[in-house]
């Protein structure tokens, strides 16, 4: 049967009566040349050939699709069965809904972090351009979160139109955009000119940047902001075109607006305002890295020319890749930097679905994530799978008068199918809708106050698809196994046992113990993952970093705008230090170069006697308060002091971790070092005068690592900003305003933002918080989802055995003992369940390893308390039939049958 | 000799047979298979066409309209090669059962030894 002829069936039908007519016409000539009477010919003929009516129905039965016309008497069937039991209707829909809206939430984030495209048409030809061969990892400066390539190295790939029809560099920052005082941070890109242009982006307002924004000294440089920005911060009003606005003080003309479904080629991260990369030099005054050529800031992605493949740019880039690092080697690198700098080779990677830091940070968990939710989707499943075969109990009867009478057991298994199907699209219906809601959550919960996250979460297809997949295969979980059952009833038996189950099937009941125990199971597995991500994110916050966070304050002070020369920093960024020191309710403050657990740091190469030594020892440099403030003991030797200057000798101080891993067993005090450096400026020799205890430095995830602390009195390079560290009893909020104002009353026109160091830390523990309340939420949903599992086969068996457990107990079964039976049997299945599962979960914690810390994922703690709790709640689950088998009247249970 | 009624299942053959000797339409396939069999068969001409559609729809046989031989629009229909298969398959496999059924109702009481 075909769709061709379904949909042409009332066509076809006339065919067949044009036809039929023809044979009675046919039939009538040859009755009329027999010599019949006109008449008498046509009864005849029309008495041999029957009910027309009749034959022509058969024929156009053949022709419909009787199956859909079946099928919908099957869901008006199953949509009255549904409604008339509203708390089972209820229930599976919620667990439904839950269920897929959880799944299909991650899979969009995965979508969004992993799979999409760019907004581009023939994403495919984009492809990034970066060093290939960085293996001895690159030196100098980053600065961007997706720092490839330097201003100079950019330069030079410019004008390669054989290789690339477009190309175009980019770099994430972020602006000042307050016009005074405590600085307000807005998300910012540089962009070369061909930026938009190359993505196909049209403005909503205004233009966009273009190729002849991106010159040489800039003129005055445009900017375009964010249709988000321009929302918020001008109420969407169409004069804004041509207004000014501030950026890190400097003013820029407002050229267009970039609409909101564009968020840039950083998956994750959108802008709100794009700035021409040649404003960089007037932006940033002395510390511009648009010409340095150690300053590794810039990404950039090309779209390769017609009929140029990936592997043919890479290796044109890679001939040119010589000259091109030939000539541009920084002066600071000391010899072997120049060295393995010289070597470096351009390559051109993949970059249809963009850039992201996010990728590898997010891709895992989020992997794991999907995992989980699908286990608690699957444990769901099994509870669903539970009640219609519950339910199937009781439409025994039914299913055998209609197998009885002549149904097929095809015909039965599709109506209970349709049942479930129903069920499933309209929990994944309301799936899917949660899915947006509780993506968006997510991404809440995983962006920090410097770093919001912002994903392109619009329903797509591949969300459609994963939606109805994980609809569909819900379906086929709980509903083919209950109706294989329901329908291999023999008729016979079942009529005969009649309504209550003396005979009843042994084996339907074993096949939801099957279930119970693969819950039980399953629960398991996430009861452990869900404790290993709890602790992990315990073992982090509580970690301790080798000072005192309480308290402590973050100023972050740029003073480049007071124009400061070098020689007199190291004395106005002491002033400052101290300026905020002298506030109400501060208890001391000290600067700091890398403010540490913030992901910023900073190294070097360090030469003993001589030789280049490994691992690199982190670098800090702190003024004399910083070890009192932070409370890091000194072991050995003296703190810096006011006498070390630029005058004396240089000294430096290192962290326990230091001497044990360059001078184990030695004394270090009074030792000396020197730094790998360029031959035409050789570094100075540092004495080491003290050793204070370990502390972590970029990230609380990472272990305590050798540091050496310079004194800020001896900065050779100061800069224009700093960081001071305080230590407030009263909090963020209460002295923000007062820190802002001290500064202003040292420099007019610096610029401070305020944080707490514990909210900076914890932002890079963010990632096992939202891991460890989502796996904690599963894991609680799916100990439920199984206890109320057990709960039912459990109360199930006990009123299937009323009549036993009577006769039991009128034979002198004390109640203790039934309580036993009842428990007994329980256990078993829990037994045999957590045994599953213990296996399973060790296999989840293996794969699980790398996302956790300080943890071995065949922890016996964790696997212990995991069981331990699933036992109570298995225990508490079955005790309530038990205890009512046990208080069973053995006289009424009796009468019954 | 009173007509015979059809056995089940043997009226698609006799319409692959008679559609293989040449195209003809439906009252002429009926026709035909009484004529060959000396108006001895009976065919309910209800199901005639029920399963010209039927076959039709398997492939065995094809149809055209045409004009008949007295000009009058008639639907034609003859045999594909799907449908001849279908014939030398039905027909030997219909050989052999009539050979069996022979031999078992020509089976002689058997000596007692």
């Amino acid at each position: 049967m075909s769709w061709r002829r379904f949909i042409r069936r009332e066509a076809w039908d006339d065919e067949r009566a044009r036809e039929i007519t023809a044979h009675l016409e046919h039939e009538i000539d040859d009755n009329l040349a027999r010599g019949m009477a006109p008449d008498e010919a046509r009864t005849a003929a029309q008495r041999a050939l029957g009910n027309v009516t009749l034959v022509r129905e058969e024929i156009y039965r053949m022709n419909t699709l009787q199956r859909s016309e079946t099928l919908w008497q099957d869901v008006r069937y199953a949509l009255r069965l549904l409604r008339r039991s509203p708390a089972f209707t209820a229930v599976a829909l919620l667990s439904l809904a839950l269920g897929i809206g959880a799944n299909t939430a991650i899979f969009e984030l995965l979508d969004a972090v992993r799979l999409r495209s760019l907004p581009v048409s023939r994403p495919e030809e984009f492809v990034e351009v970066r060093i290939s061969n960085a293996t001895h990892g690159r030196t100098g400066n980053f600065s961007a979160r997706h720092s490839m390539l330097t201003g100079p190295i950019w330069a030079r790939l410019q004008n390669h139109p054989e290789l690339f029809s477009t190309l175009f560099a980019w770099a994430a920052t972020r602006f000042d955009v307050s016009d005074s005082g405590e600085s307000r941070g807005v998300d910012g890109v540089w962009v070369s000119g061909s930026f938009f242009d190359a993505l196909s982006v049209r403005p909503v307002l205004g233009r966009l940047v273009q190729p002849s924004d991106d010159t040489r000294g800039c003129g005055s440089p445009p900017v375009v902001i964010s249709e988000g920005l321009w929302q918020r911060q001008f109420g969407g009003d169409h004069s804004v075109v041509g207004r000014v606005i501030h950026l890190d003080g400097v003013p820029f003309q407002i050229a267009g607006v970039s609409p909101a479904a564009f968020r840039g080629v950083e998956i994750g991260h959108a802008f709100d305002v794009a700035v021409p990369i040649c404003a960089e030099p007037i932006v940033s005054g002395a510390d511009s890295r648009l010409d340095r050529l150690d300053a590794w800031w810039l990404g950039v992605i090309g779209r390769l020319a017609p009929s140029v493949s990936r592997e043919q740019a890479s290796i044109a880039l890679a001939s040119l890749s010589p000259a091109i690092f030939q000539t541009t080697v920084s002066p600071r690198y000391s010899t072997t930097d120049a060295t393995n700098y010289r070597t470096f080779t351009l390559a051109a990677f993949p970059a249809a679905t963009g850039v992201s830091d996010l990728r590898s940070q997010y891709e895992q968990p989020l992997w794991f994530l999907l995992g989980i939710a699908g286990l608690v989707l699957l444990i769901a499943c099994g509870n669903l799978a539970n009640l219609l075969m519950a339910r199937a109990t009781v439409r025994e009867r039914e299913m055998a008068i209609r197998l009885a009478i002549g149904a097929s057991r095809m015909r039965l298994c599709r109506q209970l199918m349709v049942e479930s199907l129903l069920l499933a699209v309209t929990g994944a219906a309301a799936g899917a809708w949660l899915a947006g809601a509780v993506s968006r959550a997510l991404v809440t919960l995983l962006s920090t106050p410097d770093n919001a996250l912002s994903f392109d979460l619009d329903l797509d297809w591949r969300v459609f698809a994963f939606a109805v997949g994980v609809g569909a295969l819900t379906c086929l979980a709980f509903g083919l196994l209950p109706a294989i059952r329901a329908t291999r009833t023999a008729p016979a038996g079942a009529l005969r046992a009649g309504g209550r189950g003396l005979t009843d099937s042994r084996e339907g009941f074993g096949a939801r113990r099957i279930l119970v125990v693969g819950q039980i199971a399953l629960s398991l597995v996430l009861c452990v993952s869900a404790l290993l991500f709890i602790r992990t994110f315990w073992n982090l916050a509580t970690v301790d970093p080798g000072f005192r966070l309480d308290g402590l304050l973050v100023a972050d002070v740029d003073y480049t705008r007071a124009g400061i020369p070098p020689d007199r920093q190291r004395d106005y960024q002491a002033a400052l230090t101290s300026a905020l020191a002298a506030l109400p309710g501060v208890s001391g403050s000290a600067s700091a170069s890398i403010v540490p657990l913030t992901g910023n740091g900073s190294n070097d190469t360090l030469v003993l006697d001589g030789k280049p030594q490994k691992p690199y020892p982190n670098l800090e440099t702190v003024s004399g308060d910083y070890f009192q403030l932070l409370a890091i003991p000194v072991r050995a030797g003296r703190s810096f002091e006011a006498r070390d200057t630029m005058a004396t000798p240089r000294v430096a101080m290192v962290d326990q971790a230091f001497a044990r891993t360059f001078f184990p067993g030695a004394p270090v005090v009074g030792r000396t070092f020197t730094f790998e450096s360029a031959p035409n400026a050789p570094s100075p020799t540092y004495e080491i005068i003290g050793v204070v205890g370990d502390t972590k430095y970029m990230d609380l995830h990472d272990p305590v690592g050798p540091i050496i602390y310079f004194p800020s009195t001896q900065d050779p390079q100061p800069g224009s900003g700093v960081s001071v560290l305080l230590r407030s009893s009263a909090g963020r909020s209460a002295t923000a305003a007062a820190i802002v104002a001290a500064v202003r009353r040292v420099s007019p026109v610096a610029r401070v933002s305020v944080h707490e160091l514990g909210t900076l830390a914890r932002a890079s523990i963010v990632r096992e918080q939202v891991m460890a309340t989502l796996a904690g939420f599963f894991g609680l949903l799916a100990g439920l989802l199984a206890a109320v599992g057990l709960y039912g086969v459990m109360s199930y068996g006990v009123s299937r055995r009323r009549g036993e457990i009577g006769l039991r107990m009128a034979l002198g079964a004390g109640r203790p003992r039934v309580l036993r039976l009842i428990l007994g049997e329980a256990s078993v299945l829990v037994g045999v369940g957590l045994g599953l599962g213990t296996g399973l979960a060790l296999l989840t914690a293996r794969s699980a390893q790398t996302l956790l810390f300080n943890l071995k994922p065949y922890d016996p703690l964790t696997l212990g308390a995991s069981v331990l709790l699933m036992v109570a709640i298995a225990t508490l689950a079955s005790l309530l039939p038990a205890v009512r088998a046990a208080r069973l009247e053995p006289t009424a249970a009796l009468k019954e049958d | 000799m009173p007509p015979l009624d059809l056995l089940p299942g043997t009226l698609e053959l006799l319409i692959l047979k008679a559609v293989s000797l040449g195209p003809r339409h439906g009252y002429g396939v009926l026709k035909r298979i009484e004529q060959i069999s000396g108006d001895r068969l009976r065919i309910e001409q209800g199901s005639l066409y029920p399963a010209l559609y039927r076959m039709e729809a398997q492939g065995w046989i094809a149809s055209d309209w045409g004009e008949s031989e007295n000009r009058r629009k008639a639907r034609y229909y003859r045999l594909t090669p799907r449908g001849r298969r279908r014939l030398e398959a039905e027909a030997s496999k219909w050989r052999q059962l009539v050979d069996m059924m022979g031999d078992i109702l020509r089976a002689e009481p058997e000596a007692q030894p």
